[in-house]
Order: C-alpha cells, then sequence, then structure tokens
C-alpha cells in the first residue's frame, strides 16, 4: 500500500480550480488523508455550501490517483467543523497576495449594518487608500475592491468564520 | 410519516426556490455588481439545497439523492413557503423577500447549530456564515432604498405591502414540527419570530417604511399547496430532467 506521507505529497499537485495558485492544502479544503488495508481514504470539505469546485477538485484527485496507479480509494466530504479563512495556511496567504487577490483580514462583527469595511492593502501597490465595491466578487469566496491610490481593482478573499 | 424527512424538505425546499428564483436575475440585474451579488447568493442557497436535500435523501432510505428531489417531484411534494416563490418584481421587490426571508434565516441557523441532529447542526453551521453575508445585503439594500428617493420608496413600500402577507407562513407550526422541537432537532419557532420581529422592526423603521395593517396571511406552502408561480418555475427547473431522464453533465 502506498504511504501516507507520499499520498500527501501528491496532492500537494491538486490546486483550487478558481485559484490556481493555492493547492487544496494551503486553502484548508484538504483536511485529512487515511490508508486503511483496503484503500486511500481523503477527507474535503468546501468552503461555501454551493462551492462549485468541489466536483472539480474530486475529479482531479480521482484523475490524479488512477494515473499514479492507487485504484482504490475514497473521496469523502465532510461539512463539520465548518471551513473557516482561518485554515489557509501562511505560505497560502503568501502566495495569494503574490497572485494579486488580498488575503482574508479578521472581521469584527459582519453582520453591522453599514459597517466599515476592513482595511484591506492593495496587493499591487500596498496602498491601503482602497475602497470595497461590492462584498461579492467573481466567487462566492471573494469580495471586490478598487485600490484608490493606483486605481487597481482586485479581489479581496473575504473573512468567513 | 418521517418528521425529520419533513422538516428537512422544508428547509431545503425554501433555499431550492428563492435560490431558483435569485438565478433568474442572471444577466439582468440593475448593476454588474448587484448581478453578481444575486448569483452569489442564488449559489449559496442552492448549495444549502443541495446539503439538506441529500441529507432528507438519507434519512429516508429509500435511494433518492438530492438530484432526484430536486427536479423528479411534483408540485404538491415541495414544501417551501409561498413567500420564496412569489414572483421576483423589481429590483425592490427581490430585496424586500430576501429581507424578510433573511431576517428569520438567520434566527433559524443560530437555532439549528444546537440541534441534537448532528448532521443538521454542521449544515446550520456552514449555512449560517452564508445567511450573515445575505442578510447585510438585503437589509441595507431595503433601507437605500426606503430612505431613498421618492420614488424608490413607494415601489418598495408597495412592494412590502403585496407580500407581507406570506411572511406569517414563516411561523407555521404543526405536529411535525412540535416533534422534533421535543427531540431537540429543531428550532423553536416562536423564539425565532420574535428575533424575526425586532430585525424588522428595526430595518423598516431605518427604512421609513410602514408595515401594512391588513390582516390577512396566506399559507398552505408547508402543506404543498402552492400559488400558481411555483407550477411555472418547475417547469422550467424539471424541464431536462423530464425530458432526458437521468442525464447528466
Amino acid at each position: 500500500m502506498v504511504k501516507k506521507n507520499k499520498v500527501w505529497e501528491l496532492l500537494d499537485q491538486i490546486s483550487d480550480p478558481e485559484i490556481p495558485v493555492l493547492t487544496i492544502r494551503d486553502l484548508g479544503i484538504l483536511r485529512d488523508v487515511e490508508i486503511t488495508e483496503e484503500k486511500v481514504v481523503v477527507t474535503i470539505t468546501p468552503t461555501y455550501s454551493g462551492c462549485p469546485a468541489m466536483t472539480t477538485i474530486e475529479d482531479d484527485i480521482s484523475a490524479l490517483f488512477i494515473k499514479e496507479g492507487i485504484q482504490d480509494f475514497d473521496i469523502n466530504l465532510v461539512l463539520s467543523p465548518a471551513w473557516t479563512t482561518d485554515w489557509m495556511s501562511e505560505e497560502g496567504r503568501v502566495k495569494l497576495r503574490e497572485y494579486g487577490i488580498a488575503p482574508p483580514e479578521n472581521e469584527i462583527d459582519k453582520s453591522v449594518l453599514f459597517a466599515e469595511p476592513p482595511v484591506i492593502s492593495c496587493p499591487k501597490c500596498n496602498s491601503e487608500d482602497t475602497r470595497m465595491v461590492s462584498q461579492f466578487g467573481s466567487t462566492a469566496c471573494k469580495a471586490h475592491y478598487q485600490c484608490n491610490k493606483c486605481l487597481e481593482p482586485f479581489d479581496y478573499f473575504k473573512c468567513l468564520k | 410519516m418521517n418528521s425529520l424527512f419533513e422538516y428537512l424538505i422544508r428547509l431545503g425546499d425554501d433555499s431550492l426556490i428563492l435560490g431558483h428564483r435569485m438565478s433568474e436575475w442572471c444577466g439582468h440585474g440593475p448593476i454588474l455588481e448587484e448581478d453578481i451579488a444575486m448569483t452569489n447568493i442564488s449559489l449559496d442557497l442552492i448549495g444549502q439545497a443541495t446539503n439538506l436535500l441529500k441529507y432528507a435523501g438519507e434519512v429516508e432510505g429509500k435511494g433518492r439523492d438530492e438530484d432526484e428531489l430536486a427536479f423528479l417531484r411534483f408540485d404538491r411534494d415541495y414544501k417551501n413557503v409561498l413567500l420564496v416563490e412569489q414572483p421576483n418584481g423589481d429590483f425592490g421587490m427581490t430585496m424586500m423577500r430576501q429581507f424578510l426571508f433573511d431576517a428569520y434565516r438567520k434566527p433559524l441557523f443560530e437555532a439549528l447549530v444546537n440541534s441534537s441532529d448532528e448532521q443538521l447542526s454542521a449544515i446550520a453551521v456552514k449555512s449560517l456564515k452564508e445567511t450573515k453575508y445575505h442578510l447585510k445585503h438585503s437589509a441595507e439594500w431595503v433601507i437605500r432604498l426606503g430612505d431613498g428617493t421618492e420614488e424608490s420608496k413607494q415601489r418598495v413600500q408597495e412592494s412590502l405591502d403585496t407580500i407581507w402577507r406570506y411572511t406569517d407562513e414563516l411561523f407555521f407550526t404543526d405536529d411535525i414540527e412540535k416533534e422534533l422541537l421535543e427531540n431537540g432537532m429543531s428550532a423553536d419557532l416562536e423564539e425565532i419570530k420574535v428575533a424575526w420581529m425586532e430585525t424588522v422592526n428595526q430595518v423598516l423603521s431605518e427604512a421609513t417604511l410602514n408595515i401594512p395593517d391588513h390582516g390577512w396571511q396566506h399559507d398552505g406552502g408547508r402543506r404543498g399547496m402552492h400559488s400558481e408561480h411555483l407550477g411555472y418555475i418547475l417547469a422550467e427547473l424539471q424541464y431536462m430532467q423530464r425530458a432526458y431522464p437521468g442525464m447528466e453533465w
């Protein structure tokens, strides 16, 4: 049977289809790998309930395993414990920023109406003079911002807790 | 009858039908950002429906999965409240309907986090995070439009007058609700109603809008008795699976 650390290593080839710069491990979507006598069991969890990337990620894992000669495996999708942006690795946050997406910042209470949005620095010029254009961005996990200094429009990976 | 199955169908159908309604805005939003916001919310709702209906299928134990439950039931078997199947109307109407629903969903999921049913609790934890964003979005729009221009205020007040009569049904209680409440699985709708009323009063007063004083309230959705609108939704929703049974892509 294949070794556990070998499987983790293999799974580092799987990236999020929407944010290809991050692996599923960086994002915290990959929760666990177990090796039993019969098979490899991989556990993943979605970022948002309706995240359309989950099916693609399952398919990518299956394709990789088959290519690597791992025939007997299960991919479990679990909801609990619920994913939070705290699970994103430090390395993932750095990669995200380099890619042009501002990583999540701690937000106090997102249910306060008309609350000032968190100060997010521009991933291009680092200015903190930015504004939120919309709380809902190109995917469920992102908000849409614009830098007032360099005018760059950018995605902000919003805080989910 | 399996009470938990029935309860999950109610929650799941609310999400499914409202998610479908919101998706009708795709490509028709008043501005690009709102088009994206509404489709994002739609996606969250359909995701929640997937989780709830999938679990309902498992609880039922007859081999029906979430797709079969979403696409292959008849209208009387859908148990969503009438509010969520009402037509989108203008943007203000859509935001008002969404607000009245979100203000109910947030305290509901907060309570279901403590459900004695582990999987329902897990779904609630996940859904609550998303619902907070939805409520903030819809409440802010209700305030902007209500406390906006003369025309926006008049139109959104008319929307409120039109759909207020569907709000009481959100708190519809029958033996199924009571049985699950006794088992610690569901939420106490009387408490949810207090929380809902508080949010509604606060936001509508900031929006300078008035709760209509007509007392008439509709119900029927939870018993499978729907308005005409659901038929049209199902015709669109189910077309592919009816025309090409078992198709996938």
